[in-house]
């Protein structure tokens, strides 16, 4: 039974990393383009979250209705004026811009907001369980969480493939020269990609801040696990990420019953004998 | 009969000043303080370790930001030979190097099953699997650390002052010979390979160059001294801890900035940039984090608007080479019979 | 007299440092059917798509409608009613067919076509709308890079080497609808390498020979000595 519980806890916090990964994936498929700053974004949603709170006296699930457009906006801008520039055949620019970005956003949090750890109270709700079946109770945060996760991916999929939009972010990545003979402004469709991203990565942040502590030093490991999850469900599957997700969370929760000390380097040793044996992945989209 | 010729005019000049500046630095334990003979040290081996960042990013397209892998690899196996097995530690700089090289072939089989953005992470997975597992090792001090023992520093030699001679002296040989290596492969056919993947790796490789080999090749000499730099800096610091061994930091965002302000994709960049970096961290001292937040400002406005770097406006601007590593055809005329 | 339609006024074109046009000058009225014909390589689609916006030309003016959209980028130029069906057909491959020809309907201008209307004009399309537009034959992919162009409601189609790669009977097959499609009000230019093709088509030719304007003229008055001698340059 306590094996079960642990599982339940992998599976629960698959779907926050999964939401991580989300965002990555996206962008990924839409312009090639990986955001090293990702992780640090996340974490720059959490503070945003936090001076929502402090100066509003709303909750964080409150601020949510705040953090989702600001990090939306500063998505399309970092996009229009910024990463637009790094995108060609060039693998190095947009590597280490990105990667000079996380830099400072990290040095930037780290001046503005010390390095002091932080957490956000959702109050009554972190404590409250609900039975799932006999014996087996879980947090209802986490179980919220985990059906956000799944409301986003599924919103994801239904957005790519059933919208204008969606439409738009298919050809663009396809073909940048065609799409721009349908009418489509390619850096427009570009900053809308990483509006997204961002949307999604700014209610991962605030969810991330409920769950644990958090301070300006742990985007890096955030990326990471968002990373991991989508090599491990496939890349070009939403679906795919989402059960990366899962199985990232699950190998943690195992590794972690084993030893404490333990818990990230199982995640670590599942993605690395997955890139071992499975380098598409366990759920990769067939392309063509 | 033809040959090729790699020395231009500059380079001639470049070469000399480089040999001029290496004797005035072998000499620097007469003439220098000791708080300049452990500055030195340390940007000697932030050249190193930008040289050869350059030498997998900038020549044989690998973007790595998981180097600190192998420095902290270097570091851990330097103090494990140390204590565990008491070999001396000078010894123990020029064994972890191999060793390094060792591990290095496993880690490239596993991620060079990424490509582009996807290597890098995987390369950052690597260096964190490395500090978990380090932190692991309590013989070496789990998750604090733990310093070298008073006997091993000792062995070195009797007196502090000769002991920071060795290690000064050590630091300048294993850059020079850094320096030198990476000159002679990109001089050799190897380097050819190297030159034309970096120029356009498609067409290299329909040429007939064997573009993964080569690839695998550079990342295990690249692990080789990245290693024993590694060992070396934290000989010098007599102490090593999981965060500052595998310090993403210290090993790869400041030998990142370093190379790309100096300039990616040339040998006289890691130096240039060395240069810069340390003057102005002398200049803007304690400003802590504000100080890594401005690099990081620098280097993506050098990577959107000079993306070769200082050394790559001076070569546009003067055409100038430091080092022989121009490739030109000369021909020589037949002296006699028939043509 | 009213302007022409499209006037493009000697423009030169560059790939890099190889210059691909020289001072190219072509005129189209409304209802026009053009024909630009030459050998590879004389810089027939790079005309096309220098009026279309994928390429910027250096010196030289050109002018839809009394406007110089000289400059402008592809989106832009879409707005303002030119379609460009691309060489090679370049379908979204992660597209169906029917998503194909509705986001060529993207811009959003107003005229006489939509989905139903491309779908009379090539029933076939129809038949496969929801599949992968890869799953296509040649001759049903140029239907549909044909229609997805049509969707934005052109006032002029460039069409570039639509025949490439498609058997005879295919070729007339879709020639043959290129009436109805003018009859709407629309002006085309085709380039072609099948000349026989071409001038059936087409009121006007030109014919390029390496970046230059060889010939140009009447359809019907050409004759084939001239044509043969512009073609090859001789």
């Amino acid at each position: 039974m306590q094996w079960l519980n642990v599982i339940l806890q992998g599976v629960l916090i698959g779907g926050l990393y999964a939401m991580f990964a989300a965002g990555l994936s996206l962008i990924f498929g839409v312009m090639r383009l990986v955001n090293i700053a990702h992780g640090d974004l996340i974490v720059l949603a959490a503070y945003v979250s936090l001076m929502v709170t402090q100066s509003l006296g709303v909750g964080p699930l409150t601020s949510l209705l705040l953090v989702v457009p600001v990090m939306a906006l500063v998505g399309y801008l970092l996009q229009r004026l910024l990463l637009n520039r790094t995108l060609g055949d060039d693998l190095l620019p947009p590597l280490l811009v990105t990667f000079g970005l996380s830099i400072i956003i990290q040095n930037g949090l780290l001046e503005l907001f010390t390095a002091d750890s932080r957490k956000l109270q959702a109050g009554a709700i972190e404590v409250h369980t609900v039975q799932l079946v006999q014996g087996v109770w879980i947090g209802v945060l986490p179980l919220i969480q985990f059906i956000v996760a799944v409301a986003v991916v599924a919103g994801l999929q239904l957005l790519f493939y059933r919208t204008a939009l969606g439409r738009a972010f298919r050809a663009t990545s396809d073909d940048q020269a065609v799409a721009q003979l349908m009418g489509l402004d390619t850096r427009h469709i570009f900053a809308m990609a990483m509006a997204l991203s961002l949307a999604v990565v700014a209610i991962a942040g605030v969810f991330l801040a409920v769950r644990a502590n958090f301070d300006p030093a742990i985007g890096p490991a955030r990326l990471i696990f968002g990373f991991e999850a989508v090599i491990i469900g496939g890349l070009g599957s939403m679906w795919g990420t989402l059960l990366g997700g899962i199985i990232l969370g699950v190998s943690q929760a195992i590794g972690a019953q084993i030893d404490p000390g333990w818990q990230l380097l199982a995640g670590h040793i599942v993605f690395l004998v997955i890139l071992a044996l499975r380098p598409q992945g366990l759920f990769p989209k067939v392309s063509g | 009969m033809s040959r090729v010729e790699h020395a231009t005019p500059s380079s001639r000049i470049g070469v000399a000043i480089f040999i001029a500046t290496f004797v005035i630095l072998a000499l620097a334990p007469y003439w220098a303080d000791r708080q300049t003979l452990r500055l030195l040290v340390e940007m000697f081996t932030f050249v190193a370790l930008a040289s050869l960042w350059n030498l997998l990013a900038g020549y044989s397209g690998l973007v790595s930001v998981g180097q600190q892998a192998f420095v902290g690899l270097g570091g851990y196996l330097l103090f494990a030979m140390v204590i565990v097995l008491d070999v001396h530690p000078i010894a123990a700089i020029f064994i972890a190097g191999p060793i390094g090289a060792l591990v290095a072939v496993p880690v490239a089989a596993l991620i060079f099953r990424l490509r582009g953005a996807y290597f890098a992470i995987g390369t950052w997975v690597v260096a964190e699997v490395f500090r978990l597992l380090a932190s692991q090792i309590s013989v070496l001090g789990g998750g604090s650390g733990i310093s070298l023992p008073a006997s091993a520093v000792i062995a070195m030699a009797p007196s502090r002052q000769m002991r920071e001679f060795e290690i000064y002296w050590l630091g300048l040989a294993l850059t020079a010979a850094v320096l030198i290596g990476i000159v002679i492969l990109l001089r050799s056919r190897h380097g050819l390979a190297l030159t034309a993947i970096r120029d356009n790796e498609l067409a290299a490789q329909s040429n007939g160059i064997d573009v993964a080999r080569i690839k695998l090749i550079v990342y295990v000499l690249t692990a080789f001294g990245t290693a024993m730099i590694g060992a070396l800096i934290f000989l010098q610091k007599l102490r090593i801890s999981p965060d500052t061994a595998f310090s993403v930091n210290d090993w790869t965002a400041f030998v990142i900035f370093i190379t790309v302000i100096g300039g990616i994709g040339r040998v006289e960049g890691p130096i240039i940039g060395t240069i810069v970096f340390f003057a102005l961290r002398q200049t803007l001292a304690d400003l802590g984090s504000l100080y890594l937040l401005m690099m990081g400002a620098v280097a993506i406005v050098v990577m959107l608007w000079a993306p070769k770097g200082l050394w790559g406006l001076i070569v546009e601007r003067f055409g100038w080479q430091a080092l022989p590593l121009q490739r030109r055809l000369v021909l020589e005329k037949e002296t006699g019979g028939k043509a | 007299m009213p302007d022409a339609l499209l006037e493009v006024r000697g423009i030169d074109a560059f790939y890099g440092d190889f210059q691909a046009l020289f001072g190219v000058s072509l005129t189209i009225e409304a209802g026009q059917v053009a024909a630009v014909i030459g050998a590879n390589g004389a810089g027939k689609s790079t005309l096309l798509k220098s009026i279309a916006g994928l390429m910027r030309p250096q010196h030289g003016d050109i002018r839809f409608d009394g406007a110089s959209i000289t400059g402008l980028s592809a989106f832009e130029v879409v707005a303002h009613g030119i379609a460009l069906v691309p060489e090679g057909r370049r379908l979204f491959p992660s597209l169906t067919v029917e998503e194909n020809l509705l986001i060529g309907g993207q811009s959003r201008r107003g005229g006489p076509w939509s989905l139903t209307r491309v779908y009379q004009l090539f029933p076939a399309l129809e038949e496969r709308r929801r599949l992968p537009a890869t799953a296509l034959s040649g001759g049903q992919q140029q239907m549909a890079a044909i229609g997805r162009a049509l969707m934005s409601n052109p006032r002029l189609l460039l069409c570039d080497e639509i025949s490439l790669g498609l058997a005879p009977i295919v070729i007339r097959d879709i020639y043959s609808q290129l009436p109805k499609i003018v009859g709407e009000g629309l002006s085309l230019i085709i380039v072609e390498q099948d000349i026989v093709q071409a001038l059936k088509a087409a009121n006007r030719v030109y014919c390029l020979q390496e970046g230059r304007v060889a010939l140009e003229g009447a359809a019907r008055e050409l004759t084939r000595d001239a044509i043969a001698a512009a073609y090859f340059g001789v």
